[in-house]
């Protein structure tokens, strides 16, 4: 088992800098995920632990031992792929044997290790099948069955449900964290998916533009998030960002007043506010209430309904750019056209600066 | 049960009676397909068809008008001919022995042009020169290179003192099938690996990062991986191959005309049709030499789907 570190980690293609100093201390046994949008380097950054590409410049630790240099074989890693990276003409059975016989294991223990991973993945029953005879879910299976018979240290996942349909995502999902308690090993995902990156994940990093916006666990990067950035890639739907400044400090709590003319007060412990400051005041749909009747009010035109049966999503025009999404139970009454009060209970309040970094929520539990 | 649901279902129990739109299909679909199967009436049916009539008849090139039907006569005759069977023979190791060289030259060439480099598009246009210079140009060349008296590749091995005295490369019964073969590789592996090379570029790249990340070696990947998967494009590249081998004729006439150590069958064919007049004979060897070679693809084919069933 093992503890991965980076210490200012790059990588360069070229001229262009994918990514640009990372540093991560992972846990023995922990379950990152790395998540951002598409093109923010995630997939290159679990391709250097692998060592399927070579760093730049920094430092690559196992367990405390640089790793810079030694091969992907040497790491003590298995990697599963987007695309499974099935042998084709291998049956199943040799799929998952085909690695091991290289590694001083004798016949009887690839036997033996082949046929406990595939009941861990219940799967004994395709070992005799091609791959191109199986479903993208037993694929993944096969794929994961041949990660589990190595034995590895780390395993590295690189968005490997991003090719299944939505039921068997959120099936496989389940398993992984179930294989993830079964064996105690370390494991790295890549995704794009923040809902498999909040339901997985011991601790999430949020990158973009190949740096880390964030390293934290899923309840503290959706109750803390440390700037804009994370505050609207992590939630869903998105956080909603209003423009405003601030029109007075007192102690404990910041009064903002929108662009719009509204004021919300924020009980946020904002010392280094200054009256007149550009801030944006963040505020999650699902903590807003239809109606109003809460601490502070805004009001909006609704411009969509949209029913999903156990909840309603509605969206207020605000005369922004970006409408205001307020997220509600399902039997919602509102109709286009209304005019709607909407209530912001103090303890919703999300606050940045200009620059986008977060005032502290500390106060407010977790 | 009605009479009208009787009716129904003893029209369902007919023939499917085919809809207006597919009607409609199969009129378009040999609209379509028509002019090509006149084109290649044309151009290869009939003189075919003409073949292997002349190949049953004594036709003569002075005048082929008076030929008389002989029966199975000019085969009769052919396949007792020893020369006929040197032919055969001296076509069969041209073909086994370039194309497996070609093969394996082919593939290694394909295998280096497959890896990620600086100047790869430059080189593998610069590898194909070989295959795109006309067969006769290249035949000539080395025609001249291989001279036993003024020929450049005599003059290096001389200087090297790897022969002590000129070698008649082209006339000399030990050497000529060989010059013919060295020509005709030099020639062809561009092609072959350019086959190759697409082929290998098909294959999924995950896989070979797998292998990578399992440790397993590039020998060992090669082997399992690389050589089965790529096992279609290769039946397809030394299908080509060996067709085009067993025709060959340009090549082997240019380099040494009618030398009897290096002759084809198709130059076999063309010496009794042309120099001997003898339409009627010539035309049976060219039928045999067409019939050999349907049936060589014919195995081949229904071996390569056997394979390809488990």
């Amino acid at each position: 088992m093992a503890a991965i570190t980076m210490r200012h980690v790059k990588k360069s293609f070229g001229p262009v800098d994918v990514i640009k100093g990372v540093d991560l201390d992972i846990k023995d046994k922990e379950f990152v995920v790395f998540v951002g949008p598409s093109g923010c380097g995630k997939s290159t950054l679990l391709r250097l632990v692998a060592g399927l590409e070579d760093i730049s410049s920094g430092q690559m630790l196992f367990d405390g031992k640089q790793v810079n240099d030694i091969p992907p074989a040497e790491r003590g890693i298995a990697m599963v792929f987007q695309s499974y990276a099935l042998y084709p003409h291998m049956s199943v059975y040799d799929n998952m044997a085909f690695g091991l016989k290289l590694a001083n294991v004798g016949q009887g223990g690839i036997d033996e290790r082949v046929r406990k991973a595939a009941g861990i993945l219940q799967i004994e029953h395709l070992l005799d099948r091609k791959p191109k005879q199986l479903s993208g879910g037993q694929r993944q299976r096969v794929a994961i069955g041949r990660a589990i018979v190595r034995d590895p240290k780390v395993f590295l996942f690189d968005e490997p449900l991003s090719n299944l349909d939505a039921a068997l995502r959120v099936q496989m999902r389940i398993e992984i964290a179930k294989l993830h308690r079964q064996l105690a090993a370390t494991m790295i995902y890549v995704t794009h998916d923040q809902v498999e990156a909040m339901t997985l994940a011991s601790r999430i990093v949020v990158l973009n533009a190949g740096h880390v916006e964030q390293f934290g666990s899923p309840l503290e990067l959706y109750h803390h998030p440390q700037n804009l950035f994370v505050a609207g890639f992590i939630g869903s739907p998105k956080m909603n960002f209003l423009e405003g400044e601030v029109a007075s400090v007192s102690g404990n709590a910041v009064t903002i007043q929108l662009a719009t003319g509204e004021t919300v007060v924020a009980p946020i412990a904002a010392q280094s506010a200054q009256k007149g400051q550009a801030v944006t005041l963040g505020l999650r749909p699902e903590h807003l209430l239809e109606g109003g009747g809460a601490d502070s009010q805004l009001t909006g035109q609704v411009m969509t309904v949209e029913h999903l049966g156990g909840e309603t999503f509605i969206y207020l025009d605000r005369g922004q750019p970006e409408p205001m999404v307020l997220k509600t139970e399902g039997n919602s009454r509102a109709k286009v056209g209304d005019t709607m009060p909407v209530g912001v209970p103090a303890g919703a309040c999300y606050l940045f600066d200009h620059e986008g970094q977060a005032f502290d929520r500390q106060a407010m539990a977790a | 049960m009605s009479t009208a649901t009787v009716a129904v279902a003893a029209q369902l129990q007919e023939k499917p009676v085919k809809s207006r739109l597919t009607r409609q299909r199969i009129r378009y679909a040999w609209l379509f397909v028509t002019p090509m199967l006149v084109v290649l009436a044309l151009v290869a049916g009939w003189p075919l068809f003409r073949t292997i009539w002349f190949s049953f008849t004594d036709a003569n090139l002075s005048d082929l008008q008076v030929a008389e039907f002989v029966g199975f006569d000019n085969y009769v005759y052919l396949l007792s001919d020893p020369e006929w069977w040197n032919a055969v023979w001296n076509t069969v190791k041209f073909a086994a022995i370039s194309v497996t060289l070609e093969t394996i030259l082919g593939l290694g060439i394909a295998l280096a042009l497959d890896a990620h480099f600086r100047g790869r598009g430059l080189l593998r246009a610069a590898v194909l020169i070989p295959w795109a210079i006309p067969t006769v140009v290249s035949a000539q060349m080395w025609g001249w290179m291989f001279h036993d008296v003024f020929g450049v590749i005599n003059h290096m091995l001389m200087a090297l003192h790897l022969i002590s005295k000129p070698i008649a490369w082209t006339a000399s019964p030990d050497t000529a099938l060989v010059a013919v073969i060295i020509v005709d590789v030099w020639k062809t592996t561009p092609f072959m690996a350019l086959l190759l090379l697409a082929g290998l570029q098909m294959l999924p790249g995950e896989c070979y990062e797998s292998a990578k990340v399992d440790g397993i070696h590039p020998f060992k990947v090669f082997w399992k991986i690389t050589l089965p998967l790529l096992k279609p494009a290769l039946m397809v590249a030394v299908i080509f191959r060996v067709l085009d081998a067993m025709r060959i004729f340009d090549l082997i006439y240019v380099m040494s005309g009618n030398n009897k150590d290096t002759m084809s069958m198709s130059v076999y064919s063309r010496q009794q049709l042309v120099d001997f007049q003898d339409v009627g004979y010539g035309s049976a060897a060219a039928t045999l030499l067409f019939l050999i070679i349907a049936a060589f693809t014919v195995v081949y084919l229904t071996l390569s789907r056997v394979g390809r069933e488990d």
